[in-house]
């Protein structure tokens, strides 16, 4: 059951960080979530052997944890869930791409540790931005900045219901499930012969429900239509927008570091 | 199956996302005439992900192995909602787990969706499923039906996963050894979840048989329903395809087999924004990919001075992102203090 548990402090542990009150948690969501895909964007569009100049991209998210009073330590931890992936499939890069660089001197790496180092720092960029867009956007503004986007109504509210309805399910199949191990104790899952049984009892009782969620819409005026309020964007929300767009510009086509390096050291 | 931000290429992913979207603006005006018909569909269609979502949480032993697997859902919301409240619903559940869980990203979203929702959804269902069932309801026709619409869902895919990998050029993975690495592999997970699958329709046709989507299938327009599907398919494997392929910054697999094959390492012609870029690029970067040479002639051309500036502007960079960090947390600090 621990993987029930684990998902559901998951989830709640976002949905209360979102909650927060703070200058990153004020802006538009339409506005977070379109600086999250840009950034996404830029990291996952950089040369695949490039590392020094996507360090600039650090900048985003050191800013997003501070200014968004998020800790740093449970993002980290959702985020090195997805490390395996990458650090499986990208394995083939060192072991292929052998030809040699010269970094520094004397200094000769081959190719293909550049490229996966760049693919380790770009999966951990879009990770942690992902997560910081749900740390600091609460799953309703979200659907606001959805609706906004003109995303239609049907699958806005599919998602919102989804959403909520998974506290509610995950509660009772951990009871089921609970009750399943506790019988059968030593079983790593549920034996073969039940697995109709139970799912399909789950299911019903989850038909059943919809039947009295509906009936609850039904009594509070649902007639088939969804209502969203319109969303108006503040002076803060254009700034926080555009700055960040002209930042990621700048980082994507110029390299910054050297650069930066470039003028500390004379070199220009 | 998920796919990561970092494995796929800007080009392949907003590809993968027009793809989806084509698809799901298709499935939303199909779900809207349904619901103008029946508006309790909606709340069915949310509490349905979540039956899904947190299923999949459960894990039913493998008979005869000492592994378990547990359900993916496609197929299974295709049968009790149709194909197209599925499809929506399947792209809910992807969406919560790309934002709660980092499975698959912002980015990534699009193939996802694709790879998971569409070929279960939209092939494996209505052309492999609904024709077995259409022969007549049965045990064994639920068995088999199941089990073989889940396993040409998940090969193709995962089939999908790996054209995606191989197009974006992110891994030097070559295209067969993946291609043998993901289609085995999904070969085994779409036998379980066809079997999973079945147990769970089975039961309901046994005690609930109203709930089945297919129970009342004969009435959809299924003609032009067909035509739509083979040109929305036709168009996203053209855009997802070859668009990505010529618009890749970095085609290494293409690069690497074609490496391979004429023995030379590198191939003319790049995107020309690419190029663009690269020119630029070309003046100030530390580390720009074409310079990359393995002779030692090269190795004494290293200019030393552009290297120290590397070094430096790296370390200052580092220390810049830092300080702001710092600076921004005062910031919160102070303005917590004067609200307080």
């Amino acid at each position: 059951m621990n993987r029930i548990t684990k998902s559901m402090y998951g989830i709640r542990y976002f949905d209360e960080t979102a909650q927060n009150d703070t200058m990153i948690h004020k802006l538009n969501p339409l506005v977070k979530l379109l600086v999250s895909f840009v950034y996404i964007l830029t990291a996952v569009s950089f040369g695949k052997y490039e590392i020094v100049s996507m360090i600039p991209l650090a900048i985003y998210p050191a800013i997003v944890f501070n200014l968004g009073d998020i800790k740093i330590l449970p993002v980290l931890k959702s985020s090195l869930l997805v490390m395996p992936l990458i650090l499986f499939v990208g394995i083939s890069n060192p072991m292929l791409d052998r030809e040699t660089v010269v970094i520094f001197e004397n200094v000769v790496v081959s190719r293909g540790i550049l490229s996966y180092i760049s693919l380790i720092i770009k999966c951990t960029l879009s990770v942690i931005c992902g997560m910081l867009l749900i740390a600091t956007t609460s799953v309703d503004d979200l659907a606001k900045a959805l609706g906004s986007m003109h995303v239609p109504k049907i699958f806005i509210m599919t998602f919102l219901l989804t959403y909520r309805y998974i506290y509610v399910l995950i509660e009772e199949f951990s009871n089921i499930s609970t009750s399943y191990f506790l019988r059968a104790p030593g079983q790593k899952g549920i034996h073969y012969k039940l697995w109709g049984p139970l799912l399909g009892q789950l299911l019903m009782r989850t038909y059943d429900r919809a039947q009295s969620i509906y009936s609850a819409m039904s009594l509070r005026g649902y007639r088939g239509k969804y209502y969203t309020v319109k969303n108006i964007l503040h002076i803060n929300d254009y700034l926080y927008l555009i700055l960040w767009i002209v930042f990621l510009f700048m980082v994507r086509f110029n390299n910054v570091p050297v650069m930066l390096g470039n003028i500390m050291t004379g070199a220009f | 199956m998920h796919m990561a931000d970092a494995l796929i290429s800007a080009a392949t992913g907003g590809a993968m996302w027009a793809a989806s979207a084509g698809v799901a603006s298709y499935s939303v005006r199909r779900v809207q005439t349904e619901i103008d018909e029946n508006e309790k569909k909606i709340p069915l269609m949310g509490v349905m992900g979540a039956f899904v979502f947190a299923s999949q949480m459960i894990n039913f032993t493998i008979p005869g192995t000492g592994s378990s697997g547990h359900i993916g859902g496609g197929l299974l919301l295709a049968v009790l909602l149709g194909p197209h409240a599925g499809f929506l619903t399947l792209i809910s559940i992807l969406a919560i787990q790309a934002l709660f869980f980092a499975d698959g990203g912002l980015l990534a979203l699009g193939c996802n969706i694709f790879n998971m929702g569409f070929f279960t959804c939209f092939v494996a269902y209505p052309l492999i499923y609904k024709k077995i069932i259409h022969k007549g309801m049965s045990k064994k026709n639920i068995l088999i039906g199941s089990v073989i619409a889940s396993i040409s869902g998940l090969q193709l895919g995962s089939f999908a996963v790996v054209l995606e990998t191989f197009f974006s050029g992110r891994t030097e993975l070559p295209f067969g050894t993946f291609l043998m690495m993901m289609q085995p592999i999904h070969l085994a997970i779409g036998v379980i979840e066809g079997l999973l699958t079945s147990a769970v329709i089975t039961f309901l046709w046994n005690t609930r048989p109203e709930l089945l989507e297919s129970s009342n299938i004969g009435k959809n327009k299924n003609n032009s329903n067909k035509k739509v599907i083979a040109l929305l398919l036709c168009t996203a494997f053209v855009v997802g395809g070859f668009a990505s392929w010529y618009a890749s910054s970095n085609p290494d697999g293409l690069e690497w087999s074609i490496e391979k094959t004429i023995g030379s390492n590198e191939v003319e012609g790049s995107s020309s924004i690419h190029e663009l870029f690269g020119n630029i690029q070309e003046k100030i970067s530390f580390l720009p990919d074409y310079n990359f040479q393995s002779d030692q002639e090269s190795q004494t051309q290293t200019k030393l001075g552009t290297s120290v500036s590397g070094i430096v502007g790296s370390i200052l960079t580092l220390l810049v992102a830092v300080l702001i960090g710092k600076v921004s947390k005062k910031y919160r600090q102070l303005s917590k203090g004067v609200k307080e």
